[in-house]
């Protein structure tokens, strides 16, 4: 969809959708990330875990354009630099992402939500003039089934609850159809039920989407039965599965304290 | 579909077709009973009836429109995509500006000083020659061209820097209030050619018509109702479109609109250039009312009351903001006429009470009233109010 | 020669002691002068010059002039103007008018050349060796100007006996521009030369590119001259260096004056919209409050202890502090404690609330600027060399917002206080349930920033008209200044100020105020666009929210 320029680099892994090498960003001397990498291959689904100020938003927003990280390599579907690239562009090459903060548009109804977060051109002569024709509105409903919120279509957004609006926030990915989808605590503030909803939802997507998420809860990365990363201190500090981290020696002594 | 619950977007212009937002119909109905009755009751009722529209209050109300106009265009980006702009007073300035070089130059040879080209205030600055930047003002067209271009141009030049290196919120605020601090002080000064400290002033007349005369005050005054009902249904073309709710997507959540894959800052620029447009037309119609436009007009203080105006009649509602500056214009005028020392009282207590205890402003507020007195009456939540202002 | 000088002295210190019948000693020891016989005049002319009375000199003068007459009906000493009916006649030595008399009523007191001689010599040692430093001191700076060859042997003397640094710097200056015109040599001309290239003064320079002049214009030059030539266009190059340097000097001075004062608005709004994140518009009107209470103390001391008027300006300080503090703890509690989180709503209600605080002033007080007289201690200046006088209000008011950025620090760096405000800002809900009164904090804070603007309202009475105007005239130039430097941080603030103030002194040469305002307008509105948080940004993800 997009041009991809090609970078030639040796080192470079051409298969994988995500790939971090070598990434640091300091602000004010703090090391926010610290000489991090780790390749997601497409298809998967990953699980990044981490105690409090790990680097886990920081790395999210170097993958989206939103900071430029100091040195190292992010590259998207092989070949693509994103360190060249604002958040629009990235968000158009096809990497979606939920914030931490559940964040959708609360004045406007969860409908038109959906609407603005259509795949599509996205400048601004064309949006001026912009009609949705049938395939489109059939796509947003397809979603709002998805999303179980049919019945709030023409709710405010503002008006759900903060569970609905998380999942508000996940469909609002997947109108975008991206390739890659970054979910930042996704079950933050929700109640058990929306929690294993939520999971089996995240599942759904990954058979078809990459996906990274970052999440605190450990019942919840089990359920997801993906690969996990553990982040420390701005670099990764185990990787594999959940039982496997679980039982590595550093990881413990992250946790838990020295 | 469930389409009655909610507005597909059938495009822009299909949304203006169908129907305006809430009260946008009476609102231009209001605007041409306006046009019609106010030059029928000057010029064919005596002038002891009760109904009788002096001149002199014509062109006050003309006035208020191209205020009204101007709070239209704040409006446009203050209310929906969240910009707050504390020098608007500078693109209607410049519009007016771009008016005032055409009525100068139309002076011609019966300035006091009787020189066939140069107005009288470079006359008397010993100047021989004409500005380069002044040529073309003899031409009506030309004249209008200006005063779109040069605060449209303005604003390109200022929001592409402003809005790409993302310098937002009160930032933003401080800045443009910066920007019509140095445009103030720029043409206080008389090398700048206009006029310095007086302004441009002593118009004749417009298109050959003289500025003194009745029927030129109405032309005028219907202008300007024009200009404001198509400034009215441009902002309702822009607000309803597509558009539109990506402007209030970025007021409410600009990381999430770019996160969207838009680019927040191009939105942010064509919508700041369209209302700067609109405000140079609000000035380019109030300099051949008032007869004179001098660098106050520039200063901060101008253009923040414009923003109370908007704040009154209600941000993000557009009619509300012209009914704002109707208001608040007409209280100044009763006020600094029959109590002058209470009017700065009056309007600084404005400020604080419309903040505190109207932060929708008039129509936003009565509109919260209407919602909920109707739901009391139907008994029904079901229905998704007009697009609630939001406060950041 | 020696035992005159000592008996000069000698007579200086009598004098010292008779100060009081200084008036009747000169006009006794001028008695002499009526005398027909020279002999006599030239010991009163000797006598006059020994009272080393302020008016001696004066009377030498008008004598070596021969505008000094006697008048014919009692011996009186006058100098004349010539008036439309004949002469107005001035007494002397009490500068007492005479009235009008015709020229035959005055007769002039004849001098011979070897009085000519002598008065010179006289005079000038006469106020070289006045007892006042200052008068020695424009002695020798009258001698540096005139340059008369006969000074040269007096002017020697004096510096020899001059003990205060500065008059014997001006004196060796002195004798130097005397040799370097009047030397018979070119070695003592070089000589003076050396002394010469050190001095930062406009006359010097003006003296030196004149002989530079007149010496490249000589037709054939002697090797000699051509020496001579070189070194003074060397000296003078050297000069010139030093006089921009001074320039630089004073543009640098003027730029912290004026920053000085940007510092002193801005700081508490560094406080409120650094700390706080509150816009205050109103921030002005805090500054135009501190001034009218310096106003308001200055009446009620002029009225109620006018002894202690010279020092009213001391206690508007905590006046304008608690005045102008309490205000705005008003403003917090009333009005922006809603408004939190609301930043652009904020701004709008601070612009309605600066209105209503200026019209209420006016109401008050008048719209008319209301005067706040400067104390005798803070006029004048404090003169460095001849090209540089710095005024003792802008030193004042440079030290003043030092000390009062100083101890802005100290209060947010050392306190408890301090400690409180900078968790409230970092984290409000977890200062909260530590137990610290967040409102209270908010308010202490936003009536902190205010007590500081009042303060600063002080120091513009000194220099600003005082009127209900006068804090919208520094609102932009404040909020400049903050963003300018980064907000949430006092040293950005200072930086911010300085080098707005150092870059507007030095653009006024070139551009002209207005002009290099604007400038400096443009160049912060393109400057945020680089750093949208100004000079001392925090980065990070704390900045966000």
């Amino acid at each position: 969809m997009m041009s991809t320029q090609v970078k030639e680099s040796k080192k470079q892994d051409l298969t994988s959708i995500l790939y971090l090498d070598g990434v640091s960003v300091s602000f004010d001397g703090f090391k926010a990330l610290n000489n991090l990498s780790f390749v997601v291959e497409p298809g998967e689904m990953r699980a990044i875990i981490g105690p409090n100020g790990a680097g886990k938003t920081t790395m999210m927003d170097v993958i989206t354009g939103k900071t430029k990280p100091d040195t190292g390599e992010v590259f998207f579907k092989g070949g693509i630099d994103l360190t060249k690239h604002d958040e629009a562009f990235i968000a158009n090459l096809g990497i979606g992402r939920k914030f931490q903060k559940p964040t959708v548009f609360e004045s406007q109804t969860v409908f038109h939500n959906l609407e603005l977060s259509l795949k599509g051109e996205k400048g601004v002569m064309t949006t001026l003039f912009a009609a949705l024709n049938d395939a489109e509105v059939a796509r947003i409903m397809e979603i709002l089934g998805v999303i179980r919120l049919t019945e709030k279509a023409g709710d405010l957004a503002g008006s759900l609850s903060h569970g609905q609006k998380q999942w508000l926030e996940i469909g609002m990915l997947l109108m975008q159809d991206p390739d890659l989808l970054l979910v930042d605590e996704p079950v933050a503030g929700m109640t058990d039920a929306e929690t294993e909803q939520t999971a089996d939802l995240l599942r759904d997507i990954s058979k078809t989407h990459s996906v990274v998420v970052v999440e605190h809860d450990m019942e919840f990365v089990r359920a997801l039965n993906s690969k996990v990363t553990v982040l420390h201190e701005g670099s990764v500090l185990a990787e594999g599965s959940l039982d496997t981290v679980q039982n590595n020696q550093r990881v413990i002594e992250v946790y838990l304290g020295r | 579909m469930a389409d009655a619950m909610y507005k597909t977007n059938k495009g822009p212009f299909v949304s203006l077709m169908t129907g305006l937002p809430g009260g946008g119909k009476t609102f231009l109905g209001i605007l041409l009973v306006a046009a019609l009755l106010v030059p029928l009751s000057n010029l064919l009722l005596p002038a002891s009836s009760p109904f009788h529209v002096p001149t002199y209050l014509v062109s006050l109300m003309g006035k208020y429109v191209c205020f009204a106009l101007l709070a239209l265009s704040v409006d446009l980006i203050w209310g929906f995509a969240g910009i707050l702009s504390l020098g608007h007073g500078a693109f209607f300035a410049l519009g007016g500006y771009s008016m005032g070089m055409y009525l100068m130059r139309q002076i011609g040879d019966r300035g006091v000083y009787g020189h066939p080209i140069l107005p009288d205030f470079m006359v008397f600055l010993n100047w021989t020659e004409l500005p380069w930047y002044w040529y073309g003002f003899d031409m009506f067209p030309f004249a209008i061209l200006m005063v779109m271009l040069v605060p449209g141009v303005l604003a390109f030049v200022f929001g592409w820097f402003a809005f790409r290196s993302r310098v937002t919120g009160v930032y933003l605020s401080i800045i443009t209030q910066a920007m019509t601090y140095a445009l103030l002080l720029a043409f206080f000064r008389n090398d700048m050619g206009f006029g310095g400290n007086n302004g441009l002033t002593d118009f004749k007349d417009i298109l050959g018509f003289d500025l003194q005369a009745t029927g030129t005050r109405l032309g005028l005054f219907v202008a300007s109702l024009i200009a404001l009902a198509l400034g009215y249904l441009v902002c309702c073309f822009i607000t309803q479109s597509k558009l539109g709710r990506v402007l209030i997507a970025i007021r409410d959540a600009e990381s999430r609109t770019r996160f969207s894959g838009y680019r927040v800052e191009y939105y942010k620029l064509f919508v700041f250039v369209v209302s700067a447009v609109l405000a140079g037309i609000a000035g380019a119609l109030y300099v051949p009312q008032v007869g004179i436009i001098n660098p106050s007009e520039f200063s901060p203080a101008n253009s923040i009351e414009v923003v109370i105006w908007v704040a009154v009649g209600g941000r993000g509602t557009l009619w509300g903001a012209v009914l704002g500056a109707f208001l608040v214009n007409w209280g100044k005028s009763y006020f600094t006429g029959s109590f002058p020392e209470a009017w700065l009282y009056m309007l600084g207590g404005l400020f604080v009470f419309t903040t505190l205890f109207l932060p929708k402003g008039i129509v936003g507020t009565s509109g919260t009233w209407i919602e909920k007195f109707k739901e009391r009456r139907r008994g029904s939540p079901e229905l998704a109010p007009a697009a609630a202002v939001k406060e950041e | 020669m020696r035992i005159t000088i000592k008996t000069i002295i000698a007579a200086l210190m009598y004098l010292l002691a008779t100060q009081a019948t200084a008036y009747a000693d000169l006009a006794d020891a001028a008695k002499g002068l009526l005398s027909k016989s020279y002999n006599e005049k030239i010991a009163a002319t000797e006598a006059i010059a020994a009272t080393g009375d302020a008016q001696a000199a004066l009377l030498l003068e008008t004598l070596l002039s021969g505008d000094l007459y006697a008048t014919k009906s009692d011996d009186r000493l006058v100098y004349r103007e010539k008036t439309g009916g004949g002469y107005q006649i001035r007494d002397i030595v009490t500068d007492e008018d005479l009235g009008v008399v015709k020229s035959g009523d005055i007769i002039k007191i004849r001098i011979n050349n070897r009085m000519r001689g002598l008065i010179k010599d006289l005079l000038g040692r006469l106020t070289l060796l006045n007892e006042d430093p200052a008068l020695r001191l424009k002695a020798a700076n009258s001698v540096f100007k005139s340059r008369p060859k006969e000074m040269i042997v007096p002017l020697t003397d004096a510096l020899a006996a001059e003990e205060d640094a500065s008059v014997a710097a001006a004196m060796r200056r002195a004798l130097a521009a005397l040799n370097f015109v009047h030397g018979d040599t070119t070695e003592v001309q070089a000589d003076a030369l050396l002394i010469l290239e050190e001095q930062a003064n406009p006359d010097v320079r003006s003296l030196l590119s004149a002989e530079a002049n007149r010496l490249a214009a000589i037709q054939d030059p002697s090797p000699e001259i051509q020496v001579l030539a070189t070194a003074v266009s060397k000296a003078l190059a050297k000069v010139e260096e030093k006089l921009e340097m001074l320039g630089l000097v004073e543009n640098v001075f003027q730029g912290i004056s004026l920053g000085s004062v940007l510092l002193l608005a801005a700081i508490g709004l560094a406080i409120t919209f650094g700390v706080m994140g509150v816009i205050n518009m109103a921030h002005g009107e805090m500054v135009m409050i501190g001034a009218y209470t310096t106003y308001v103390v200055q009446e009620l001391c002029r009225n109620f202890a006018p002894d202690l008027l010279v020092y009213s300006l001391i206690a508007a300080i905590p006046a304008a502090f608690i005045v102008a503090g309490l205000c705005g703890i008003a403003i917090e509690r009333s009005i922006i404690r809603f408004l939190y989180g609301r930043p652009l709503e904020t701004l709008l209600a601070t612009w309605g609330l600066s209105l209503i605080l200026q019209q209420f002033v006016r109401t008050i007080f008048g719209p008319t600027n209301k005067e706040v007289s400067s104390p005798e201690w803070l006029s004048g200046a404090w003169e460095i060399t001849g090209g540089l006088a710095l005024t003792y209000n802008r030193i004042a008011i440079i030290l003043f917002a030092a000390a009062v950025l100083f101890m802005l620090m100290l209060v947010l760096r050392k306190t408890s206080f301090g400690l409180q405000m900078r968790a409230v800002t970092q984290n409000r809900k977890m200062a909260a349930s530590m137990g610290i009164r967040t409102g209270w904090v908010d308010a202490m804070t936003f009536g902190l920033g205010s007590g500081v603007a009042g303060m600063a309202g002080v120091a513009l009475s000194q220099i600003d008209n005082v009127s209900p105007n006068l804090g919208q005239a520094y609102i932009v130039d404040s909020f400049m200044v903050v963003v300018f430097g980064g907000v949430g941080n006092l040293w950005g603030t200072l930086v911010g100020a300085l080098s707005l103030g150092v870059t507007n002194k030095f653009l006024e040469p070139y551009t002209g105020a207005v002009l290099a305002k604007i400038c400096i307008l443009i160049f912060i509105i393109l400057f945020i666009q680089k750093r949208p948080r100004g000079l001392f940004a925090l980065k990070g993800r704390a900045v966000e929210n």
